[in-house]
């Protein structure tokens, strides 16, 4: 069980909720939990968040969550929830989409939406870490508001000069934007990907048809099949 | 069960599906896209399938061999560890019997099979689990060749376990002897993965 700490707005529709953990036996950065809500008739839902919080074994962990206006239990976390709440949570899951402080390699973040928050945790772990091996994060955010974490990301560049940030914005950017303003796309990945020969470890999460025309452009760009994790999230729009 | 405050939940989802829906998953009509890494293109003319024992080869088939097993048309409800279900999903495909008897197998040489991929996945899966019509290799979904996203140009379906088990791209199937743990059970995730009981993560029962 984990106990509602805290909230924090992020952006208008993204919210993180700091939860007070027991018997948590630490997470690696990019891991995620299991969250069940039991409604009063038994009914329960299931859904998977990434962890937000930097690795490691603190009390609190944190789950940024983006509010899906027609989704069953994003809206529930988002707005239902109040201080000292109680609910079921379960891990860190997944071995795979990690990243650990002694990783020797270049890094690449490439985040599409909140797909950052995964990518979050990596960076704060390495921010709290003596890791200093060079690093990026391309960031692509809807509108300036929309930005997840900006004024954090904002500090971690201003700090830290071994790693660098671009935010590209999809949706229109206000006067004196000084990043790009438009989809990730070959070139943009070009300028902006570490080069392939420094084989950099890379790891891109966001909406599905984000990440395959992210990983597809990688692969084209000469990157390596094996250094490329992926996370996707969201709809295909393939109903039927 | 610890009550959720204030929880409702949705629920209308799974009306009238409720005994098709395993614990814990919830029903989409969408085609959901998970994938550890890059999305695999490998081209029909390079393309085979192999069956192997312990890394040697019993059988191998080109794309144009593969079409022409005999084919077989499924439809099913499918179940990812992510927690989507999708019912009533139309495939066609070889069923492992098939493959098996294609071969000049009369029966399967060990108890257990790994699967492997093109991008270097692989899933471990009890041979019991893969006769009597319970899997295939699918080379179609929805009457259409499946999309390279959903493991196009073939895949294997093992409906009745999480769908992680349903390796996309695969390439080989090699028989082994013990029930070596694949990609995703070597991190975390359960050996067998029987979504009716909830086995989603390597210390589930």
């Amino acid at each position: 069980m984990a106990t509602v700490a805290a909230f924090r707005d992020e952006t208008p529709s993204v919210k993180t909720i700091a939860f007070a953990v027991s018997q948590w036996a630490g997470h690696l950065a990019g891991q995620h939990v299991d969250i069940r809500l039991t409604g009063e008739d038994g009914y329960q839902a299931e859904r998977s968040y990434s962890i937000a919080s930097p690795g490691g074994t603190a009390a609190l962990i944190e789950l940024t969550v983006e509010r899906i206006s027609d989704g069953e239990v994003s809206p529930f976390l988002t707005d239902g929830l109040a201080l000292g709440d109680t609910i079921e949570l379960r891990g860190p899951i997944g071995g795979y989409f990690t990243w650990r402080p002694e990783n020797p390699s270049p890094l690449l973040l490439v985040a599409g939406g909140s797909g950052v928050v995964p990518l979050m945790s990596i960076l704060r772990t390495r921010n709290k870490s003596a890791n200093r091996v060079p690093g990026r994060l391309l960031c692509s955010s809807r509108r300036f508001e929309d930005i997840v974490y900006r004024e954090e990301l904002d500090r971690f560049a201003a700090s830290d000069n071994s790693f660098s940030i671009v935010h590209t914005l999809t949706r229109g950017a206000p006067t004196a934007w000084r990043g790009e303003t438009r989809r990730v796309d070959t070139q943009m990945l070009a300028k902006y990907a570490l080069p392939a020969a420094q084989k950099p470890r890379i790891f891109v999460c966001g909406p599905t048809l984000f990440v395959e025309t992210v990983a597809d452009q990688l692969l084209a760009l000469g990157h390596q099949e094996t250094g490329i994790k992926t996370e996707r999230f969201g709809p295909t729009g393939e109903k039927r | 069960m610890p009550i959720t405050r204030g929880f409702k939940g949705r629920q209308t989802e799974t009306v009238g599906a409720r005994d098709r829906v395993p614990p814990g998953q919830y029903v989409t009509r969408d085609f959901p896209v998970l994938t550890a890494g890059p999305t695999q293109r490998t081209p029909l003319e390079s393309w085979s399938l192999s069956l192997q024992r312990g890394g040697e080869l019993i059988s191998r088939w080109s794309w144009k061999e593969f079409e022409a097993l005999p084919q077989t048309e499924h439809t099913t409800d499918i179940h990812c560890v992510t927690k989507w279900t999708k019912l009533d999903t139309r495939w066609r495909g070889v069923t492992f019997d098939d493959i098996m008897k294609a071969a000049g197998l009369s029966s399967a040489p060990n108890m257990y099979v790994m699967a492997h991929c093109d991008g270097g996945y692989t899933t471990n899966l009890p041979v019991a689990d893969l006769v009597d019509g319970k899997a295939m290799i699918a080379t179609h979904f929805d009457n259409m060749p499946i999309p390279t996203t959903h493991g196009g140009p073939a895949r294997l379906l093992v409906p009745h376990l999480y769908f992680w088990k349903s390796a996309k791209w695969v390439r080989r199937l090699d028989f082994m002897e013990a029930n070596t743990p694949g990609f995703w059970e070597s991190m975390g995730y359960h050996i067998y993965g029987d979504p009716w009981r909830e086995q989603r993560y390597t210390n589930d029962a």
